[in-house]
């Protein structure tokens, strides 16, 4: 069960409120028309499937049912970063090598740093007073 | 109408005709035998008015302004409520918000939104037969809540003024804290029997009031 | 029975407060505060069970998750029936009933026993597989009496009378374990602010400190664990869990822990007087940081009959005495490799019984337990162990040698001691089963000889499960651990804590042994057991690497090592290392197995928790729900909705009333919307409301049809493909104002429809301007269809129902029954038909006027059934039934809603002219008209063009939809067929399992009125 920071309700929900889209920014090819089979075939059928850092498309569909991006270690199932639409990833398989060559601990903006919660305590505080 | 381009449809009725809420078969068929110190106390607000907006923030915290006197929530999952505590404004998504109104209101209100934002693209949606509110109140309403949401709702993490969408058992619910002592749960009307069937066996080892 | 093993004073039982319990039908006497292993040592009892494989007489070992024996069926009925418990878990209660899993007749005269008395070389592993599989017809019989023999434990054959349930909490700092670590955790991490939840599986929270030989504060420790429980079970902050396992630890902090709640007190919540409440919860926690403070099990030795009832464990013995006021024998062989294993003798011999002889490993032994064993007179012989257990039903003596751990010998002379208990220390091994979980390896310590837990983020491990073995550095451990986990939650305040003092004690270094050598080799000396559960044995396990398999993983799957119920708690690590030794190999190399969830068995009453019986799944009810049940109806589950399928009405046959078959009342509805006018509650379809400017160029790239021309108070039908081609769903989209759509979806697909909307605006068009939002459950939708259905609704609305004002596929806005409501002319059954939508709250309303007006128009209520067989008449598809995914709008023949000419390359567009989509021999959608009238087909039976070929025959499409048609007079179909559109009047064959094989004709999918007037008059 995956803890999941959501980019638009911004906190950390149960991985029961979401669904599982798939590999990330897959290219619909701009002109179907004109698409040769291959790519179509390539587009349609044909995932990364990494070992490792993954970037893969989820919906928070019991909640903002809004879609977004989420970079994923398929290895230990960390998250490393949750984004929006559009935007792109700040951890790639490339940074992450780089990182390591580098000797530099891996960023961490998973669920990890949330536990106590910040966000809620300053509206509890804010609304309470 | 200045937006003519969307269609409004009035479904408050002239006359008088029976009118059921979503929980009116539920409360025939499964009465609970009310006890003297019930831990939880189970209610129904039957038969609100239910609007979606959809839209701009800034366009429809303006308009929201105009017609309601009150602001969209500035935060997610808040809740903003007008002084007698009878309308309220919930963040749902970036560009959502449910609006709760005194039955009757729903259509008027879609009406004078309408009308104050003019062209703007907003999409406004009455969905007023298609939820309702439960409130859940007493001693045990917290423990009850806990065995039905995998959402934190301990009052450091759920403080009097939130509001969350998310999973209630094997259905959904828009779950509020609406004061100290009283939670809202907006559940659909095609669940709303098995939510409360679902709310009065939990309740049970506390003893629940259902009225 | 008198309790012959108990002493009369110690303990934390309650002896004025006396428990009868019945184990194996002998009814015995234990106290308050007894679980059913100690009770069943207090009354002498030596075997608990009869081994898995060679049917071995078995006594309790441990006293903790840790034993493999003594597992039992509980229950004293049927309906209350629990298999796989552990007796040493098992709280004592008024009443009790359990008996040994194993053991057929009786665990004290086994029939089996003769597969186990074959002896050594006979039954390797593999034994039953390589002897009983052949012939292989036989298994069968045999499988029937070898698992009678072996027994597993059974379920109850009746439902069970308890509830259960599940709780979720989110905690700051979860702590498992409530030892010394754990306490001291879960204070530090508590009084700095933390919500803090502390679990423990025992009865009493305490863990080793229940009964420890140490003081704190000058006191008996477990003073210090009373005064930390009041303090913690006073915070706010802290939920305490007692009799509450930590089961299984999952992605991202998630930890589900099992908390039994009324077992300890009788067989049902209710016999325990909590009535209405869980038997047992489930609790789902998301911590923020999880501190392990697991603790250790220790680890037996592995010797010659190692198995016999007597051999236990050095700590159990410990705890049994200390604990439980129960000595478990009168002479005591101690065999340890360490010094804190040296508590067991000191405890026996202070409660006045005989210790023979401890004979310790290590050539010097010489920590001050060692010195307080000697002083007090106890023997103690170096550089020895225990090599062989000696007795029949207990032990009776122990064979002692001189060993060489370096070369793995027997060195010395032998000596026999005469005792009945013997027990074994091999050293402590942490419980790392948790961070196991995670998919971490456990790391091997040389120093400390043992695994610990591997890294997890955020997890802390603290106590004995991190190395540390003296009370005083598991405290101070714990205590650091739980301002650390607190400061990494948000309490970066959090102070250190005042520990209480404890008396300090120097221990010698612990030696590595795990088998005992023997004179003989591992496969002639007499058993040397690794898993007790499972009957696997040193011999076995060299065998396994002899016959090449070097993976542990291998050699598990070989042997059947930690695959019991309890996960090789007690062997893993002693198996490890003799693979090892049998390798060549350091224990590091050779690794370990991966420990899944859960920790302990768990019953399935627990998992399921509140979502059983009307709570299993949501049941969604329609707002015409309450009419539907008082009107006899039928019902259908249609995804989670419960719609009405057909309505039987009684009727008279031969003066005897009786209920119509399903056959009748779907032939009468079906006349009656033929013939007259019906009812459906279609209300289920999805709906979905549509805004924005972009609304209706959205649509036109979403639905492969036109949307450009469809004009405010119009209706179209549409057909929505995936990326592939495949056709995913349908439904009608009425255009309510140029920038406002509602849209149909089918009933089970209403979810999916809108989230694939908003993935495509969200993620692919965001530029569109558009909004979606589910309106399903605001609208009721009635349909009234047949010839007279137009007289009907006049009757009722302000509306002019003229066909040249009102055509077909138009919706208007009306009253109906003096209720707003939106009335759309389309049909789904070919005849006339109104479609009317209100506000569902009105619904019951409406639904009851027309009755009372359609009463003179025998307005008839219709169901699903009749709603498949009217539509299928006409040939009019349903997603999911007749396609299955790999279905194109082409396969369907449905060009005519296919927009190959429209401007933007909308869903579905491009896979249409693949060649896989192109290929000429698709299946095409069909009618089938079977050569039999009386015939109506399966559906899903098979479709051949030959039906003389031989088996596997060419199968060349299926039925997708079947009915008997009481307009037709005879059976009809819907199929698809290779090439199906170009073999109109061919005949098929479709072979059916019984041997008869039905005949049937293509013809056109549309049975009734093919050029559809009936719709539009």
């Amino acid at each position: 069960m995956f803890y999941i920071h959501c980019p638009y309700c911004q906190e950390h929900r149960e991985e029961e409120e979401f669904h599982p889209r798939g590999e990330a920014h897959l290219m619909r090819p701009t002109d179907p028309d004109n698409a040769t089979d291959e790519e179509w075939g390539d587009y349609l059928f044909f995932r990364q499937n990494p070992r490792g850092i993954h970037h893969e498309l989820w919906v928070h569909s019991v909640g903002c049912r809004k879609f977004f991006n989420i970079t994923r270690n398929t290895v230990t199932y960390e998250i490393l970063e949750t984004y929006r639409m559009g935007e792109q990833p700040s951890i790639t398989a490339e940074t992450e090598k780089l990182r390591k060559e580098q000797g530099v601990q891996t960023a961490d903006g998973g669920w990890q740093t949330i536990g106590a919660q910040p966000d809620s305590r300053a509206l509890n505080e804010e609304t309470s007073s | 109408m200045s937006n003519v381009s969307a269609k409004q449809f009035n479904t408050v009725p002239a006359g008088n005709p029976a009118v059921e809420s979503p929980l009116h078969w539920s409360y025939q068929q499964q009465k609970s035998t009310p006890s003297a110190n019930a831990g939880v106390v189970l209610r129904e607000k039957a038969l609100l008015g239910h609007v979606v907006l959809r839209g701009g923030a800034i366009v429809m915290d303006e308009a929201v302004r105009q017609v309601l006197g009150m602001s969209l929530p500035a935060k997610p999952n808040t809740v903003t409520r007008d002084e007698a505590g009878e309308r309220s404004i919930q963040w749902i998504s970036p560009d959502e918000w449910l609006v709760i109104v005194p039955g009757g209101e729903e259509c008027d209100l879609e009406r004078r939104l309408r009308e104050a934002l003019g062209d703007a693209h907003v999409s406004i949606v009455n969905v007023s037969g298609g939820q309702t509110v439960l409130t859940l109140a007493g001693e045990n309403a917290r423990e009850v809540l806990m065995k039905t949401v995998a959402f934190d709702v301990h009052p450091q993490a759920f403080p009097v003024g939130k509001g969350v969408t998310t999973v209630f058992a094997k259905a959904t619910v828009v779950l509020r804290r609406a004061s100290e002592t009283e939670w809202e749960l907006v559940v659909r009307r095609s669940f709303a029997d098995y939510c409360y069937r679902w709310l009065l066996d939990a309740s049970k080892e506390y003893g629940i009031d259902t009225q | 029975m008198t309790q012959t093993h108990r002493i009369n004073a110690g303990g934390h039982v309650d002896r004025s407060q006396t428990l009868e319990f019945t184990f194996n039908g002998q009814r015995y006497q234990g106290f308050k505060g007894d679980t059913l292993a100690s009770a069943l040592l207090a009354n002498g009892v030596d075997i608990v069970n009869r081994s898995f494989k060679y049917s071995r007489a078995r006594g309790i070992v441990a006293a903790g998750a840790e034993e493999p024996n003594a597992v039992v069926q509980l229950g004293a009925r049927e309906e209350t029936q629990v298999p796989n418990v552990r007796a040493t878990q098992q709280a004592l209660y008024k009443g009790l009933v359990a008996r040994s899993t194993n053991g057929w007749p009786n665990v004290q005269r086994d029939v089996m026993s003769w597969v186990g008395r074959l002896g050594g070389g006979f039954m390797p592993p593999g034994f039953y597989y390589k002897t009983f599989m052949a012939p292989a017809s036989m298994w069968m019989t045999y499988e029937k009496y070898i698992r009678k023999g072996a027994g597993l434990g059974r379920a109850p054959h009746e439902s069970d009378p308890d509830i259960y349930d599940h709780m979720h909490h989110h905690c700051d700092v979860m702590v498992v374990g409530a030892g010394p670590a754990g306490l001291a955790a879960a204070l530090s991490a508590a009084r700095a602010g933390a919500r803090v939840i502390l679990c423990d599986e025992q009865e009493e929270m305490g863990g080793s400190l229940l009964d420890s030989r140490e003081t704190l504060d000058g006191v008996l420790a477990a003073r210090w664990v009373e005064a930390s429980v009041k303090e913690l079970a006073s915070l706010e902050n802290v939920t305490l869990l007692p009799r509450t396992t930590a089961n299984g630890y999952h992605d991202h902090n998630f930890v589900t822990l099992h908390e039994r709640r009324t077992e300890h007190l009788a067989d049902t919540a209710s016999e325990a007087g909590f009535a209405g409440q869980a038997r047992a919860r489930l609790h789902r926690v998301r911590a923020g940081t999880v501190i392990l403070a697991s603790g250790t099990h220790e680890r037996p030795l592995v010797y010659a009959n190692n198995d016999l009832p007597g051999n236990m464990l050095a700590g159990a013995v410990s705890t049994y005495i200390r604990r439980y006021a129960v000595v478990p024998g009168k002479k005591l062989v101690l065999s340890p490799s360490n010094d804190h294993a040296y508590r067991a003798a000191l405890d026996w011999k202070e409660a006045g019984r005989e210790v023979i002889a401890i004979v310790d490993a290590r050539a010097n032994p010489d920590g001050d337990l060692v010195r307080q064993a000697r002083d007090s007179g106890i023997r103690v012989i170096t550089g020895s162990a225990v090599v062989e257990a000696r007795g029949g039903q207990r032990v009776t003596g122990a064979r002692v040698c001189a060993i060489d751990l370096e070369r793995f010998v027997v060195t010395g002379k032998t000596e026999e001691l005469e005792c009945d208990t013997i027990a074994s220390s091999g050293g402590y091994s942490p419980v790392v089963h948790l961070s196991s979980h995670t998919g971490t390896r456990p790391q091997w310590n040389e120093e400390l000889l043992c695994f610990l837990p591997g890294e997890v983020k955020g997890m802390i491990s603290a106590g004995g499960v991190a190395g540390h073995f003296g009370l005083d550095e598991t405290l101070a451990d714990g205590e650091r651990a739980g301002r650390q986990a607190a400061k990494a939650t948000g309490f970066e305040n959090a102070q250190a804590i005042t520990l209480p003092a404890t008396r300090a004690r120097r221990d010698g270094k612990a030696c590595a042994l795990y088998q005992v050598p023997h004179e003989k080799t591992a496969l002639r000396a007499p058993k040397q057991f690794v898993d007790l559960q499972n009957d696997v044995t040193a011999a076995g396990i060299e065998l396994a690497t002899r016959e090449g398999f070097e993976s542990i993983e291998h050699v598990k799957r070989y042997t059947a090592l930690g695959f019991g119920t309890d996960q090789g708690k007690l062997g893993n690590i002693n198996g490890m290392a003799i693979a090892a030794r049998c390798l060549d190999r350091s224990i590091p190399d050779v690794g370990t197995t991966v420990f899944r969830p859960n920790y302990t068995p768990i019953t399935f009453g627990a998992i399921v928790g509140r979502h059983c019986g009307e709570l299993f799944d949501p049941k969604r009810y329609t707002a015409l729900h309450q009419w539907h049940m008082e009107n006899g109806a039928e019902f259908e589950d249609v995804g989670q909705w419960k719609r009405p399928w057909y309505f039987p009405k009684k009727r008279r046959d031969n003066g005897q009333e009786r209920m119509e078959t399903m056959h009748e009342a779907v032939a009468r509805e079906c006349l009656a919307v033929r013939e007259k006018v019906g009812i459906l509650d279609a209300s289920t379809l999805g709906k979905i409301d549509i805004q924005g400017p972009d609304a209706r160029e959205f649509l036109g790239r979403v639905y492969t049809n036109k949307w450009a021309q469809l004009a405010p108070g119009r209706v179209r039908y549409g057909l929505m493909c995936k990326d592939d081609g495949m056709l995913m769903d349908d439904g009608t989209t009425s255009c309510l104002a140029d920038n406002h759509f509602l849209m149909t979806t089918t009933t089970g697909g209403a979810a999916g429809v809108l989230e694939w909307l908003e993935l495509w605006h969200q993620t692919e068009w965001p530029e569109l301007q558009v909004y979606f939002n589910s309106v399903t459950d605001h609208w009721a939708t009635m349909t009234v269809t047949g010839p007279d259905a137009r007289k009907l609704l006049s009757e009722l609305t302000d509306l002019d129902l003229d066909k040249e004002s009102f055509k077909f596929m138009d919706w208007r806005d009306a009253t109906v029954a003096d209720v707003p409501a939106r009335i759309f002319r389309i049909s789904f059954t070919g005849e006339l038909a109104f479609e009317i939508n209100v506000q569902a709250n009105y619904a019951l309303h409406v639904w009851k006027k027309l009755f009372e007006h359609g009463e003179k128009y025998d307005l008839t209520p219709y169901g699903t059934e009749t709603m498949h067989v009217l539509r299928a008449e006409k040939g009019l598809i349903i997603v999911g039934q007749d396609t299955d995914g790999s279905v194109t709008p082409e396969d369907l023949g449905m060009q005519w809603a296919i927009g190959y000419d429209k401007p933007f390359p909308w869903i579905g567009k491009r896979a249409l002219s693949r060649p896989d989509t192109l290929r000429g021999d698709r299946k095409q959608f069909v009618g089938l008209k079977p050569k039999d009238p009386s015939v109506v087909l399966e559906e899903g039976a098979q479709i051949v063009f030959d039906k003389e070929q031989s088996i596997p025959m060419d199968m060349k499409g299926h039925v997708t939809s079947s009915y008997y048609s009481p307009s037709l007079g005879h059976g009809f179909a819907l199929a698809v067929v290779v090439e199906g559109r170009d073999r109109m009047g061919q005949t098929v064959y479709l072979p059916m399992a019984d041997g008869t094989v039905h005949e049937a004709e293509i013809v056109s999918p549309v049975f009734i009125d093919p050029k559809g007037e009936r719709q539009n008059v």
